[in-house]
């Protein structure tokens, strides 16, 4: 599997996905559209970095504008029949101390738990969108790929804060991570509805981690929660939409790929786009649009908003009574290639997991091949909770 | 039977800004070449977030409270979409759901007496860029991009051509003088929504839309094309009406229907989740209703009060940039005629002569005051003023140091003027001969002789009167 989209530097530390901007390097967001491009600036989280002395490697591929389940349908990216993330895989190897990831839908957070390495999606606002292609502006968030938390907390430390350059960034947030604060007698709970969804291997991910919590003083409850399905739904109408929007730009008038064969601009934009596209994007455009439409919008898009406010409310109820939730990040521990026809489903059955995060705005962890999740600012507890599991493993 | 023609307008007025509504690019100031203004946010790249330029929701609420609008505490922006390539996002960011301000009203003075328009709301939108085409091929200029645009939807509350032509005047006068929009060519365009009924009717008739229009002639034109054909369809049945957008072409005089693809699109509207919802607190509105320029009718009023000519009003109050100097000037202890004078006289007549405008004029209102002031304290004359005036406009000198180093602040007593008119008499018998067999200008040249000993300096009226009395007393 060829892991680097552009590599420039062999001692570099930081990978970044190529949906992150960096001043001078192509950016195809794994998508041919976007073929010949190159960025005039870099992600404020980049410069942050760079301006701690950390160095980037290179750009690493990223299924097409982050949509797939974790990088298996980029437009250069190599055929691999083990699906998973080329910045995870690096981390993993050893070959880089950490990278940072878009997390729009899940996948920078399936592919850390293939791999067996940590990726956090911070609170939204945390941490700059200044330079990342946009897909879904309302729930995507920058993030970190690491082999253990305390390197997360390292490069959390220099990428998060305010940026006057991202409307969206928190204005008075203070961010004091830490991985090793009191986890004795914090309480965690266990979906069984989404256990239900993962294979056996898997369950026992989770069940096993439980049990190593709980050797920590960490108090574990299953509960029933019955709305994980309608956050997935409603994060699927939302961010296909914004998706939609978002990558109207382009287009083939400015800059990237341009057909070569047309007549008028109509022909233009059709054959750009036709040929520029993946199928996977093109069933989320359409999708998208489609819940957007005059017809459809008061039953899809307008009820999706509402639906995202009571599911905020039933999760800020949740972590009234838990520290966290303890779930799978995926269904499996291993996907084989698969066709992108399927690629729409897929991602969608998948999302069960990951979407809740994205549409709330809240943390999420990866670490150990499952998924902790918490309140908005809870990164410390969730740091912290792994960084215990971690230790008992040395 | 008698027709009643019923008009709607919405009003796209681009905004004085110094910059775009959602990056640094300049905004208002007009570029050179192509593409000159132009970077990764307003062009469309990747990875830019729009971030929200204060300055416009604050010319915004002016234009409402203006418009006597009501004013949303909280305010928030959608995107618009549709492909065009003058458009680099393929989206428009603009306001449907929760527009700045809502209903407002302005009176009209017409023939037909005073008229209310009522103003449904005013929203904050993104211009687009433009194409040029030239021959097979097209171009795009993005300056225009993200430049800040309100857009004033009134009720469909006209009742003619004429009240439409008033309302679009009285806009404009109110936003140029409000430092809102210059409003120059093609800063206000107009979509206008027109239908016909009979008179007495509460009913509308069928609505057609004329798009996009920029002079005001045209807009006249247009309605008075339209309504007739509308009026031709109702009682000849020339034709039936549709509702539907049309476009007036300024050549043929005419309306005609655009194409359907270009007005039955969906623009699936949806809230933009990169800009946060706005809330305008009672400290902010506080703010922008302090800071409000005083309204044109008010400021016309002070204006004659205070003894300016109705010409010098109408200069004024149509060029912001004039009437608040003007203003900032009396502020410092000036009289207002007299201010009007020197900049819409004085500082006017030194800028012809180098072949420029009122629009450029560089002095700034110290400096402006400072001359007055001492013109008024009788340090100096008036000639003195506009030989300082002329080298503040040259030279940018400072007027009270300039004064010094020429020696124009010489107070010149009555004694020492009586000396030198002495000495010029005695210095020019030809002259004084000639004034002697009655030649007028003979005079005139004497009196200069006496100027230019004086070096400008002394007072005029005391220096005309000693030389008359001396001639006429030799």
């Amino acid at each position: 599997m060829k892991y680097y989209a552009t590599k420039i530097n062999e001692k570099g530390n930081i990978a970044v996905d190529d949906t992150i901007l960096v001043k001078d390097l192509p950016c195809t967001a794994g998508s041919r559209i976007l073929e010949g491009f190159k960025s005039l600036f870099s992600a404020e989280a980049v410069t942050r970095l760079e301006d701690k002395g950390y160095t980037i490697s290179g750009k690493t591929h990223v299924g097409e504008f982050g949509l797939d389940l974790c990088g298996e349908f980029s437009h250069y990216s190599e055929k691999e029949e083990t699906i998973k993330g080329a910045a995870a895989e690096l981390v993993k190897n050893g070959e880089i101390k950490a990278a940072l990831g878009v997390d729009m839908n899940g996948a920078p957070r399936r592919a850390a738990a293939l791999s067996k390495v940590c990726f956090l999606k911070p609170t939204y606002g945390t941490v700059s969108r200044y330079g990342v292609v946009s897909t879904a502006a309302s729930g995507e968030q920058l993030g970190v790929y690491a082999n253990g938390v305390e390197t997360i907390k390292e490069i959390m430390e220099v990428i998060a804060g305010h940026d006057d350059k991202d409307g969206t960034s928190l204005k008075d947030a203070a961010y004091d991570y830490k991985c090793d604060a009191e986890v004795r007698g914090k309480k965690v709970c266990v979906v069984k509805e989404l256990l239900e969804k993962a294979d056996e291997n898997t369950k026992s991910a989770v069940l096993d981690y439980a049990k190593k919590l709980e050797t920590q003083g960490v108090i574990v409850e299953e509960i029933s929660l019955d709305f994980f399905d309608n956050a997935n739904t409603t994060w699927q109408i939302l961010y296909t939409a914004e998706t939609c929007n978002n990558v109207s730009r382009y287009d083939g008038v400015k800059f990237g790929f341009r057909a070569e064969e047309y007549r008028n601009i109509d022909e233009l934009y059709v054959n750009s786009r036709t040929q520029g596209f993946n199928f996977l994007t093109k069933a989320v455009i359409l999708y998208g649009s489609d819940v957007l439409s005059k017809n459809r919008y008061e039953d899809c898009y307008g009820k999706a908003l509402k639906v995202r406010r009571v599911i905020a409310e039933k999760m800020a109820e949740l972590y009234n009574t838990y520290d966290a939730v303890l779930t799978p990040a995926c269904s499996k521990t291993e996907f084989k290639e698969y066709s992108i026809n399927d690629a729409f489903t897929k991602v969608f059955s998948e999302g069960v997991f990951t979407s809740v995060a994205n549409l709330t705005g809240t943390p999420a962890l990866v670490s150990g091949g499952v998924q902790l999740m918490g309140n908005h600012f809870s990164e410390t507890t969730l740091l912290s909770l792994a960084y215990a599991v971690e230790r008992m493993g040395e | 039977m008698n027709y009643e023609v019923v008009i709607g307008l919405e009003t796209h007025v681009e905004l004085s800004t110094e910059s775009k509504i959602f990056c640094s690019c300049g905004g208002h100031s007009s570029p050179k070449e192509p593409n000159d203004c132009v970077c990764p946010a307003c062009s469309g790249m990747p990875g830019m977030l729009p971030v929200m330029n204060k300055r416009v929701i604050e010319l915004a609420v002016t234009a409402g409270l203006m418009l006597n609008c009501e004013i949303s505490r909280y305010t928030t922006f959608d995107k618009k979409n549709y492909y065009y390539p003058d458009l680099p996002c393929a989206y428009q960011i603009t306001q449907l759901n929760h527009p700045i301000c809502t209903n407002g009203v302005v009176t009209l003075k017409t023939s037909q007496g005073n008229r209310d328009v009522r103003i449904k709301q005013i929203h904050m939108e993104e211009d687009a860029g433009k194409l040029v085409h030239e021959g097979k091929f097209s171009y795009v200029d993005f300056n225009r991009t993200s430049v800040p645009l309100i857009e004033i939807v009134t009720q469909p509350d006209f009742r003619s051509a004429e009240e439409v032509v008033t309302y679009l005047n009285k806009l404009k006068s109110m936003f140029r003088s409000g430092g809102i929009s210059e409003c120059e060519e093609g800063a206000m365009r107009c979509d206008v929504n027109i239908s016909v009924r009979e008179e007495g009717s509460d009913k509308f008739g069928v609505r057609t839309e004329i798009k996009n229009m920029s002079s005001f002639e045209a807009i006249e034109k247009a309605i008075k094309y339209e309504t007739q054909r509308h009026i031709d369809a109702l009682e000849y049945g020339t034709e039936e009406l549709v509702q539907e957008t049309r476009r007036f072409d300024d050549v043929s005089g005419k309306t005609f229907a655009m194409r359907n693809k270009e007005t039955e699109a969906d623009y699936r509207y949806f809230p933009d989740a990169n800009i946060m919802p706005i809330v305008i607190d009672d400290e902010w509105l506080e703010q922008i209703k302090s800071a409000k320029p005083v309204e044109i009718d008010e400021k016309v009023q002070y204006y004659r009060d205070e003894g300016i000519s109705e010409t010098e009003i109408e200069m004024l109050v149509s060029n912001h940039k004039l009437s608040k100097l003007l203003d900032d000037v009396v502020a410092m202890g000036c009289n207002a005629k007299e201010t009007a004078t020197w900049i819409l006289t004085d500082c006017a007549g030194v800028l012809r002569k180098d072949g420029k405008t009122l629009d450029e004029l560089n002095v700034s209102d110290t400096q402006l005051a400072a001359i007055i002031k001492m013109v008024a304290a009788g340090d100096i004359n008036r000639n003195a003023g506009k030989k300082i005036l002329i080298a503040v406009v040259e030279k940018g000198v400072d007027p009270v140091a300039y004064c010094k180093e020429m020696g124009l602040d010489r107070k010149v007593d009555a004694s020492a003027v009586e000396g030198i008119i002495d000495n010029v008499i005695a210095g020019n018998p030809q002259a004084v001969e000639d004034f002697k067999n009655g030649k007028v200008k003979a005079k005139q040249a004497l009196f200069g002789a006496c100027m230019k000993e004086l070096k400008g300096a002394g007072d005029v009226n005391l220096i005309r009167e000693l030389l008359d009395s001396k001639l006429n007393n030799l």
